[in-house]
This record gives C-alpha cells, sequence and structure tokens, in this order.
C-alpha cells in the first residue's frame, strides 16, 4: 500500500545554547494516518512541535509539508503563515483558548483568513457586503456542526473559560480544526482527563481523521491513547529518535521499553 | 468588637487624616509677601470628623458594610435594556441645546463630555479591546490637534478639509508608535507608549519655529457650515451663515453647531466600534487580548492586527483632537500631558473596559466632574479622587463590564 507523505521531517535539530533538544530526529507523517510521538520527559516531543509550527525556528534541517501538490518550506514561513497557508493547525499541552470569549466566537476566530478575505478585507463587511454576511453564515453553521459533534452546542454562547476541563480540550481541537488543516497537531489531548475520557477523545481524534481525511500528529503520555489509535509511532529519547514504525513493533522494541523503564541488566 | 479596638481603630484613622492634612490643608501661602498662614483649626476638624466617622462606621452592622455590599454588586450585565438607554441618551443629547435648563456654558462643558467620549472609545479599541495598554494616548489627541491648528495657521486649510487629514495623520502616527512596540506586552508596553506621549508634548514644546512652542497655536479657525462662518461679521466676499438664513447673530449658534457636528462626530465613531467589533479584525483584537500564541497558531497575524489596532485607535484620538482644537480656538502643549493621558485610560477602566455606555457614562461624569467641583475651589482635585475613590468602590470593575458576545448562536 502506498502512502501519501504529508510531512517529511528531515535532520531536525534544535539547539538552545549548549543543550541539543532535538538532534537531528528524521520522520515522515501521511496523509490519513495518525502519527503518535512518544517518549520520557525531556525528550524534545514539544520542541519537534513547535518548530514544525514556527513557534521556534529549527537550528538545522528541514520540514517539508506536501499539499496538493505544493510543497512548503515549514522553517522558512512565518509562524501564522504555518497554519493559514500550509495548514498546519495545533493545540497546545496547556489550552490556550480564548477563555473570555464565547465558545462560539473561538471557532469563528478560527476561520479569520476566510471571513478577512470575504469582507474585502474588513472595508466591505463594514458597510454590511453581502459576501460578507454569506460568509459570516456559513461560519456560523460549520461552527454549529463542530459544536454538535462535541455537544457543546448548547453552550455555544458561554465563556469559553467556564467550561469543564475536558470540554475545553475537545473545544481546542475542534477550534484548530475550523482553520481548515491538513495536518493537526495535538499536545498531549489526553492530559488530565480520566480514562473515560481519554477513550472518548481517541474515538474522536479518529471520527475526524476519518471523516476530513487529515493527517495528525499527536504527542501523548497515555499509552492506551497512543497504541489504541496511532497507526504510526516516532520514539524519541534525549532528543534522538530511537524507534520508528508500527503500534504493535514499538511495543516490543527492546531499546523503547530501556527508555521508559531504564536499562536493564544484561 | 469591643470598645477598646474600636476607639483603637477610630485614632488610628484620625492619625492618618491628621497627616495628610497637616500639609494639604494646615499651612496656606499669604497672598502677600513670602510668608504662609497656618490653619491648624482645619487639621483638628479632620482628624476630629476621621475619629467620629470612623467610630461611627464601626457600630454600624457588618452586614451593610460597603465592601461586602460591594463584592456582590460589581457591575451591571450588559443586557437587552441597553439599546434603550443607548437611544435615551442620544435623544437627550440632540434635545440637550433645547432644554429650558441649558446654558451656553452647559453646551460648550457638553462638547468636552463629547470630546472625551470620543477618546475614551478610542483608547478603548487599544486598551479594551486588544489589551495593549497604552499611557500616551494623549499623544494621538495632540497629533490631531496640532495638525489642524498647523495646517491652518500655515497653510489656511479649513476644519472640514483637516479633519479626515487630520485623523490619517494621527492613523500613521499610530503605526509609527505601534512598529517598534510589536514585541512588547503589558509593563513594557506601557512604559513605551508614556515615553513616546511625552516625546511628541516635548517635541511640541520646544519646536518654537513651527508649532509656537509654549505659547501654542492661536488662531484656530472655527468649523464653517458649508464654507459659512456662523459670525456676527464676515471678511468681504464671504456670507456668513447669519446673513444666508437671516438670523440674528448669537454666540450660543456658535457653541451649538460645534456640539452638533460633535455629537454627530461622536455617533459615527461609536456605530463604527460597534460594527468593527464584529468584524474579522474587531474579533481578530480580542482574540489577541486573550491569547496571542494562539492567534498565531490559528493563522492571525499578530503584527497586523495589532498594527489595525493602534491605527485605528489613534485616528479617533485624531479626531478627537481637531475637535479639541476647533472648540478652543487655541492649542498648547499643556493640554496633551500624562494628565490627559491618564484621564482617558481612567474613562476607559472606569467605563468598564469594552462598554461603550460605560465609557459615555464615565466621559461624562470625568469631564463634568471638575466643573462641578469647582465651588471647592483649592479641594477640586482633593474631591476628584475622592470621587474616583468611591466609584472604584462602589463598582470595582468599572460601570459595565459584562462582555457582550460579537456573535450568537441562535437555536435552531
Amino acid at each position: 500500500m502506498s502512502k501519501e507523505a504529508l510531512l517529511a521531517v528531515e535532520d531536525l535539530s534544535m539547539r538552545f545554547g549548549g543543550v541539543t533538544a532535538v538532534d537531528e530526529v528524521s520522520f515522515t507523517a501521511y496523509a490519513r494516518d495518525i502519527t503518535a510521538i512518544i517518549g520520557p520527559n525531556g525528550a524534545g516531543k514539544t520542541t519537534v512541535f513547535n518548530c514544525l509550527t514556527g513557534f521556534y525556528r529549527p537550528s538545522a534541517g528541514s520540514l517539508v509539508l506536501a499539499q496538493d501538490g505544493k510543497q512548503f518550506r515549514l522553517e522558512t514561513l512565518q509562524g501564522y503563515r504555518i497554519a493559514r497557508d500550509a495548514g498546519v493547525a495545533r493545540t497546545f499541552q496547556n489550552v490556550r483558548l480564548f477563555a473570555g470569549m464565547t465558545v462560539l466566537e473561538n471557532l469563528i476566530v478560527a476561520q479569520h483568513a476566510e471571513l478577512t478575505r470575504a469582507s474585502r478585507y474588513n472595508f466591505g463587511g463594514l458597510f454590511g457586503l453581502r459576501s460578507h454576511r454569506a460568509a459570516e453564515r456559513a461560519a456560523i453553521e460549520r461552527a454549529r456542526e463542530w459544536l454538535d459533534l462535541i455537544g457543546l452546542t448548547a453552550r455555544a454562547n458561554e465563556a469559553a473559560g467556564n467550561l469543564p476541563y475536558g470540554a475545553q480540550r475537545k473545544l481546542e481541537i475542534v477550534r484548530a480544526m475550523c482553520t481548515g488543516p491538513r495536518l493537526l497537531c495535538v499536545d498531549e489531548p489526553a492530559a488530565g482527563l480520566n480514562p473515560h475520557e481519554s477513550a472518548e477523545l481517541a474515538r474522536f481524534l479518529v471520527a475526524i481523521r476519518d471523516r476530513f481525511g487529515i493527517g495528525i500528529l499527536l504527542i501523548e503520555h497515555d499509552m492506551s491513547v497512543v497504541m489504541g489509535i496511532s497507526d504510526h509511532v516516532v520514539v524519541l529519547n534525549y532528543g534522538q529518535k530511537i524507534a520508528d514504525g508500527a503500534a504493535s513493533e514499538i511495543r516490543r522494541d527492546p531499546t523503547v521499553i530501556a527508555a521508559y523503564l531504564g536499562e536493564e541488566e544484561a | 468588637m469591643g470598645w477598646a479596638p474600636r476607639l483603637k481603630d477610630a485614632a488610628l484613622a484620625a492619625l492618618v487624616a491628621f497627616a495628610l492634612a497637616l500639609p494639604l490643608a494646615g499651612f496656606q501661602t499669604a497672598d502677600t509677601g513670602q510668608g504662609f498662614t497656618t490653619r491648624f483649626d482645619w487639621v483638628a476638624i479632620a482628624a476630629g470628623a476621621a475619629f467620629a466617622g470612623k467610630l461611627l462606621l464601626g457600630l454600624v452592622p457588618r452586614r451593610f458594610h460597603l465592601r461586602q455590599r460591594a463584592a456582590r454588586r460589581t457591575a451591571l450585565p450588559e443586557n437587552q435594556a441597553m439599546p434603550i438607554a443607548g437611544a435615551a441618551l442620544v435623544a437627550f443629547a440632540v434635545l440637550l441645546p433645547v432644554l429650558p435648563f441649558s446654558s451656553r456654558a452647559l453646551v460648550d462643558l457638553a462638547t468636552v463630555a463629547l470630546i472625551y467620549v470620543m477618546l475614551g472609545w478610542g483608547l478603548n479599541i487599544v486598551v479594551g479591546l486588544a489589551g495593549l495598554l497604552n499611557l500616551g494616548y494623549a499623544a494621538f489627541y495632540a497629533v490631531g490637534a496640532y495638525s489642524f491648528a498647523l495646517a491652518a495657521h500655515w497653510y489656511g486649510l479649513t476644519f472640514w478639509e483637516m479633519l479626515p487629514l487630520a485623523g490619517l495623520l494621527a492613523a500613521v502616527s499610530g503605526i509609527l508608535l505601534g512598529l517598534p512596540v510589536l514585541r512588547l506586552r503589558g509593563d513594557y508596553l506601557a512604559i513605551v507608549t508614556l515615553g513616546f506621549g511625552e516625546i511628541v508634548r516635548i517635541v511640541l514644546n520646544n519646536w518654537s519655529p513651527v508649532t509656537g512652542g509654549p505659547n501654542g497655536v492661536n488662531d484656530v479657525p472655527r468649523p464653517t457650515f458649508f464654507g459659512m462662518p456662523i459670525a456676527a461679521r464676515a471678511p468681504e466676499g464671504v456670507t456668513t451663515f447669519n446673513d444666508f438664513f437671516h438670523l440674528a447673530y448669537n454666540p450660543m449658534q456658535r457653541v451649538m453647531f460645534l456640539y452638533y457636528v460633535c455629537l454627530a462626530a461622536a455617533l459615527v465613531i461609536n456605530w463604527f466600534s460597534l460594527r468593527i467589533r464584529r468584524l474579522p479584525v474587531g474579533r481578530a483584537w480580542e482574540a489577541l487580548r486573550e491569547d496571542e500564541i494562539a492567534c498565531r497558531a490559528l493563522g492571525l497575524n499578530p503584527t497586523t492586527i495589532k498594527l489595525s489596532a493602534f491605527a485605528i485607535s489613534a485616528m479617533i484620538g485624531g479626531f478627537a483632537g481637531v475637535f479639541f482644537a476647533a472648540r478652543a480656538g487655541f492649542v498648547s502643549p499643556e493640554s496633551f500631558n500624562f494628565q490627559e493621558s491618564a484621564t482617558i485610560l481612567a474613562i476607559v477602566v472606569l467605563g468598564g473596559m469594552g462598554s461603550q455606555l460605560g465609557i459615555v457614562l464615565a466621559g461624562v461624569v470625568l469631564a463634568t466632574l471638575p466643573e462641578f467641583g469647582r465651588d471647592l475651589a483649592q479641594f477640586r482635585m482633593l474631591f476628584f479622587g475622592a470621587a474616583m475613590v468611591a466609584i472604584m468602590i462602589w463598582r470595582p470593575r468599572g460601570f459595565f463590564s459584562t462582555r457582550a458576545p460579537s456573535v450568537r448562536l441562535d437555536p435552531p
């Protein structure tokens, strides 16, 4: 089965002064795949994410995202253009919603680029341009569909910061999806959730992958989530890639076990 | 609580009152010579009043305590009654000059209040919506006022020609301030904007050949009615408004005309502010206030969002500056000092960050309080400060602070 490569990471390195957080890591994420990046604390997982989404500029290496026959060199793009043009959306380890704005507004802000175009860069919207009003209705409709999916429609007009934690996590994923991404990067989505909520979240990720045909890049500590839904697992330790393969192979890989449980006596 | 701690509390209050009153009220410079007279009886009265007041306050049952009540009554929610209240306010503003108790001084004061309301709305965009603290807003006010005054003085441009141009110039100055501070937030941003405000004032003060230095510019023209000045007599070849409509000239007409122009501008600015909040850029401002990093991750360009907030906020400040210059007929750097920036910021905070109606109330209160305090002569600022403290105890989060969503999902 030939798969369509979505993201090719090649020899990615990130150094902070003398510390090498990520050391020549290469891997490929495929479209319609859930690729998990796992590793002990401090292995460099979030640093890879931050390089990918433009929050850090990598010290070396390349990040190429293929989208509809076009290629984006993510390491050269400005942060906001990675999301807007290349179609890479992300969520954060510590949820970053617009807490003071309503649930619905969070999802409308995510559709900023489209609405800005439809409003003729706001000037048309100021005078009630028809195309802007139509685009806004469409944006609200899209938001409503997403809210129906996560069961938050009834709370659409409440401040996002008032939602329970689990709902905030889901809302953040949905908000990222509202940007219409090709690649969704989720950073520890199950952190702080109970086993029941984690399982539900895992099902949710699979559902959006199946429905929108996007690639998902997942950082997660909860192995039940990782092993249950990942098509492909990349293992990092001390900034280096130590294993890369299907979840079933990774589970049995001695170097991975050693990294997680400590070196075994020979 | 027993009597001993109550007496101790009261004594402490009296001591504080004594320490404050001694330098503030205890000495008065004499009108003649270099000496001063003492007024220790005033100090004694202040200390005695504080003692008695604190003691009486201790007798009030705890459930009536101001602080506890304030906790429950923080701010009024912005609800369905708001549009009605807004419409009533507009109707009142339109009718104000023809109401029986109206006078020239009152309409003039109302014009000042309108200018402050405009400034409050302008600053609200950058502080209340975009969450970027600006302590130098008077600089944009000055850019607007001075560009009108100087263009009129040197090039003979009129009010109506300069109104859009001054707004544009102020917007440009807003971008000029915005560019270097793109990376700054919070305290650091506040310091730089404070510095910017002072730089503008100092330049105006010292660039005497152009700006007239501390003496300012004296000959700022009044706005005309479609080219016709509102005056008793006109220069050769110009028809006055009064001749054209066969009205006897009355100085009240000029004040009223400026008031109505100001009111119209304020209504346009209000419409614009309400509208822009519901546009992508307005939502992006609020999102930026909530979380800049999340904004970037969603594909919003923080640079353009910040610059647009600075530019539009400055533009409104520039418009207000033109009205200020037209009202006073005179501009000088002293009108644009830090005190002015602080007052405008106080209007935004007092109104409840982000509330249009709250800013109207706060603007009117802050513009008129010093006038009502005029009878208190030298204690005017003391009265002003006390009033602000009282308002902040009564409404710690401003008059109206509940945010109205920019878009709602109606049940299907």
